[in-house]
């Protein structure tokens, strides 16, 4: 039945060279685990797109009960982590899942870092996966704030200030992130804005680029 | 292009006023025209992001908070309630003063929030330091003008003070004045 369908439209549009073309190339030999177990380093990259994946649905799905409001938002969360069916589970995802990110990214970079991998011709990648992971960081930072709860206001402020303290243009990034003059109901529809659209569109044409030159390029040789 | 123009000059006529060539005039056309609408969208779009950054600071409202008389060398604490705006929303936020008189009569008011991270400072909080602010979380001190002698990064912050009928009225928080 699936046969029948994949063909039908493969006749049509001749979808099988796309597809092989992305997913039929050979897992060489030095980054297989079932070759040499210590070749499991290999697999963060793919750890850390995993997870990112996951953020991206729990995140859109808490969105459909979460309210970006000064007075609505804890409100909100405290909704759907009590009340919603498997709640506890999606914003546990999220909530998990947002630090696990940043480990297995980090797990990531110590391998590209040690295998030389960054080295041309792929230094471009480097750079590219330096800005996934400040796209990362910021979307830690605008989700922390997002439950409107003592830690997340906090946090927050301290975060901003920091921000603040860079030379001469602090007190211009402070004002444009807070959305005014004080953390506030503008800076939590910003933090929002920016972490559902703003940030997620920039990570995945980030990640595109990133996925293009690995398949170009293919992957590193062994040491 | 190359080709074009050469085949230009072939024909005996020499190109010398480098005319454009046909297609680089439709790719500058399109070019500008695309540029131009996407340029409309784009400045709107930005100039709506930072708004905040070309708004005027609030100007802050004038707050009675205590007689003038009250106001001695040993600073007193005051506190206040001010209307806060805050996009669409509109409280009455609690804010907290020291004020006192300097040497030469003048009445001046320190905000109590501590320049290292925040927390409240009191006047002669810690029986050790006499005549000093003290902050309770990582015992920054200051002085009776706000100057930071121990952990903070910075002065005490002040507060624009005016009398007015025998009452001491506040409104904006500002930098130290006070002190170097
Ligand atoms: C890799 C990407 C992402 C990271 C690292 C991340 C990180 C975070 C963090 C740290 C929080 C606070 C969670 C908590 O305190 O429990 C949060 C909350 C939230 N995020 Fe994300 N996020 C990501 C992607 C997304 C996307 C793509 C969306 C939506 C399209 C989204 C929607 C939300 C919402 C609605 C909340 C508030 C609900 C809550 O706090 O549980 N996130 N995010
Ligand atoms: S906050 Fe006052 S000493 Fe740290």
């Amino acid at each position: 039945m699936l046969k029948s369908v994949y063909n039908w439209i493969d006749e049509r549009l001749d979808i099988t060279p796309m597809w092989r073309d992305v997913a039929d190339h050979e897992v060489p030999e030095h980054v297989n685990p079932a070759h040499h177990f210590s070749a499991f380093v290999y697999c963060f990259g793919g750890l850390t797109f995993f997870i990112t994946v996951i953020q991206i649905l729990s995140g859109m799905f808490l969105t459909m009960y979460y309210v970006d409001d000064i007075v609505n938002a804890y409100k909100s969360v405290d909704y759907l982590q009590h009340q919603v069916a498997f709640g506890v589970i999606v914003r546990g995802m999220h909530h998990w899942g947002a630090s696990l990110v940043i480990v297995m990214m980090f797990l990531h970079t110590l391998r590209v870092f040690f295998t030389g991998s960054y080295k041309a011709p792929r230094e471009m990648n480097w750079v590219v996966g330096m800005s996934i992971f400040f796209v990362m960081l910021g979307l830690g930072f605008t989700g922390y704030l997002l439950p409107w709860d003592n830690k997340a206001y906090f946090a927050t402020q301290v975060g901003i200030q920091i921000a603040a303290s860079v030379p001469y243009l602090g007190q211009y990034i402070e004002t444009f992130l807070q959305g005014g003059e004080i953390v506030g109901a503008q800076t939590l529809t910003r933090f929002f804005a920016l972490h559902v659209f703003f940030l997620p569109g920039a990570l995945l044409a980030l990640l595109g680029g990133h996925f293009f030159m690995i398949r170009k390029q293919g992957i590193s040789g062994p040491l | 292009m190359q080709d074009h123009n050469k085949e230009q000059q072939s024909h005996g006529k020499p190109n010398k006023r480098r005319e454009m060539t046909r297609r680089q005039f439709l790719s500058y056309t399109l070019g500008g025209t695309g540029g131009f609408m996407m340029s409309l969208p784009l400045i709107a779009n930005l100039r709506f992001a930072v708004d905040p950054l070309l708004q005027p600071k609030a100007e802050s409202d004038w707050v009675k908070v205590i007689d003038v008389e009250k106001i001695t060398d040993t600073p007193t604490a005051v506190n206040f309630e001010k209307n806060v705006v805050d996009g669409w929303y509109e409280s009455d936020k609690g804010f907290g003063a020291w004020i006192s008189k300097d040497a030469s009569g003048d009445v001046f008011a320190l905000s109590p929030i501590c320049k290292h991270l925040g927390c409240t400072v009191e006047w002669e909080k810690n029986v050790n330091y006499p005549n000093e602010y003290f902050c309770p979380c990582h015992a920054a001190r200051y002085t009776k003008d706000g100057k930071n002698l121990a952990v903070a990064p910075a002065p005490l912050d002040e507060y624009d003070v005016k009398i007015e009928n025998g009452s001491v009225y506040l409104s904006q928080i500002k930098p130290n004045t006070r002190v170097e």
